[in-house]
């Protein structure tokens, strides 16, 4: 098993279709979305059983964080389990709504991009040690990022004045900088914010923001573990062959336009390879990594590891259709192309964007994802009662459990209190607090002499 | 009989492979008649108001 928390901050993009009825602006709906959880929480930003961070963020999107994840499969459940959550609000809020004779459908997008441009994202965090050489680090991650794209892009068409056509990654164009600390004026792909949310002389949390947000649950498992094996790789220090991209920016770029592996980047040192062999080489340093550590033991590893070298095959044969059951960019393109087919129009047709967003929608009944998982189109790694039963039960291996337990006793014994990720809260005078420094506890005796008080 | 042993080989190899391509041409139908089934049941939705909705989505903030 890889020794690594993993996290996934998840921005959904809300839109209301009144469908013939009354508009409502945005900010209305997610006042209506979120007035459960206000009732919950007091709060549009609340902490969930699972442990996850459940908010509504500026410019009224829903956002999860979920909790701290070791187990790759259990991060997938996470994950999907705050889709069921907000498909939950969604209905309730639909329904308080058509009470009010507001008869319109809500929208909930797992997507990157607007029609207007404006690019929002599914963030990564991954923890780290902080004793590595954080620069060294980034740089040697950073070729693994741009080329991931093969791997774990959503697909987006884009309709430029020659026309529309399909690139790899929907976050490729609002990408403007390899490593720093901004995340909204020159949004980079790693973001060196240093905000561990643990013992900060122990551990650091890489950001990484460039991935898409994907619908295809092997998407988002070799998005995951790839990053966490090339992670672990970098922890050994070894010594890599330097892969620095002279820009990183416009390799993204134009890999994601090429959009078939063969996209040619230039080296800083002076040489060109293809994206192809960069995530080639990744895939050989992870596998032999994996074979020294004995991580295939792992299910979810190997899984990873062999989904991995199936979708670099595809691409080196020329036809990602053979990852098309398991990944978004694969799904989306023969789902797409089969509907331009039937209809004998182009991909710039309108009726093309909105099925793409179809593709996205998590919205219940709105969405393609249920349909194709059923249809067996794609292919679905969770157990539906797992994720059922991960909407209040956090996952296992991290603090995410100390908070469930801290919240479940404080609510039940209905004293005031707040968490954040590092910190348990009683908030009466005189406040109590406890701090979870380690990410990795399970067991804690100040937090749990705190929740047995509660629990009296 | 060696040569019948090895037509036999052959053969049970060619079936092997005939069966496996039968096996991917099916699973390639049933995979588009799979896309076409849901195409149907969402046909009604794209045609609807496609141009409106997709404009109508903008989403202010975030990252």
């Amino acid at each position: 098993m890889i020794r690594r928390v993993v996290g996934l901050e998840t921005e959904y993009g809300l839109a209301y279709d009144a469908a013939g009825t009354a508009p409502l602006t945005v900010e209305e709906v997610a006042k209506r979305l979120f007035a459960p959880v206000m009732e919950w929480g007091r709060s549009t930003n609340v902490f969930l059983f699972n442990g996850s961070r459940l908010y509504l963020d500026v410019g009224s999107h829903p956002e999860i964080a979920t909790a701290e994840c070791v187990v790759p499969s259990e991060l997938l459940e996470q994950d999907r389990a705050g889709v069921l959550s907000l498909a939950w609000l969604v209905s309730t809020a639909e329904e308080s709504l058509r009470a009010e004779g507001h008869g319109g459908r809500l929208h909930l997008f797992r997507n990157n991009v607007d029609s207007a441009g404006n690019s929002f994202g599914c963030h990564e965090n991954y923890l780290i040690p902080r004793r590595l050489e954080y620069r060294r680090l980034t740089e040697q991650l950073l070729p693994f990022l741009v080329t991931r794209q093969l791997l774990c892009g959503a697909g987006h068409v884009v309709r430029g004045p020659e026309g529309a056509r399909m690139v790899l990654s929907q976050r490729a164009e609002h990408m403007w900088e390899g490593v720093s600390s901004s995340s909204t004026r020159s949004r980079p792909m790693i973001n060196t914010r240093d905000e561990p949310h643990a013992d900060a002389e122990r551990y650091r949390r890489l950001h990484v923001i460039v991935g898409d947000t994907n619908m295809a649950e092997g998407s988002t498992l070799l998005k995951t573990v790839s990053a966490s094996l090339i992670l672990s790789v970098l922890e050994t220090g070894r010594v890599m062959p330097d892969w620095s991209i002279a820009n990183p920016v416009k390799a993204l770029r134009d890999i994601s336009r090429d959009a078939d592996g063969t996209t040619a980047i230039a080296l800083a040192d002076g040489r060109t390879v293809t994206a192809l062999e960069v995530q080639e080489y990744f895939l050989d340093v992870a596998s032999d990594h994996a074979d020294a550590a004995g991580l295939r033991t792992d299910s979810d590893v190997a899984t990873a590891l062999e989904l991995w070298g199936r979708t670099l095959e595809a691409w080196r044969a020329g036809d990602p259709g053979a990852v098309g059951d398991t990944l978004d960019y694969a799904a989306k393109r023969s789902l797409l192309a089969r509907y331009t087919e039937r209809h004998g129009v182009g991909l710039e047709d309108a009726r093309v964007a909105r099925l793409e967003l179809a593709y996205h929608d998590v919205a219940p009944g709105a969405g393609l994802r249920d349909g194709l998982e059923a249809r067996g189109l794609l292919r679905r790694f969770t157990d539906p009662a797992r994720v059922e039963a991960a909407r209040d039960t956090p996952p296992s291996g991290s603090r995410a459990v100390l908070r469930s337990r801290f919240l479940r006793a404080a609510r039940a014994a209905g004293v005031d209190h707040q968490v954040d990720w590092l910190t348990l809260k009683l908030t009466a005078e005189p406040p109590t607090t406890v701090q979870l420094p380690d990410p990795f506890a399970t067991s804690d005796p100040a937090a749990e002499a705190l929740i047995d008080a509660l629990l009296g | 009989m060696a040569q019948e042993r090895s037509q036999r080989q052959h053969s049970a190899w060619q079936q092997s492979q005939e069966h496996e391509q039968e096996a991917v041409g099916a699973a390639k139908v049933s995979r588009s008649a799979g896309v076409d089934d849901l195409l149907d049941e969402i046909d009604s939705l794209l045609e609807s108001n496609a141009e409106e909705f997709v404009k109508g989505y903008v989403q202010k903030g975030g990252q």
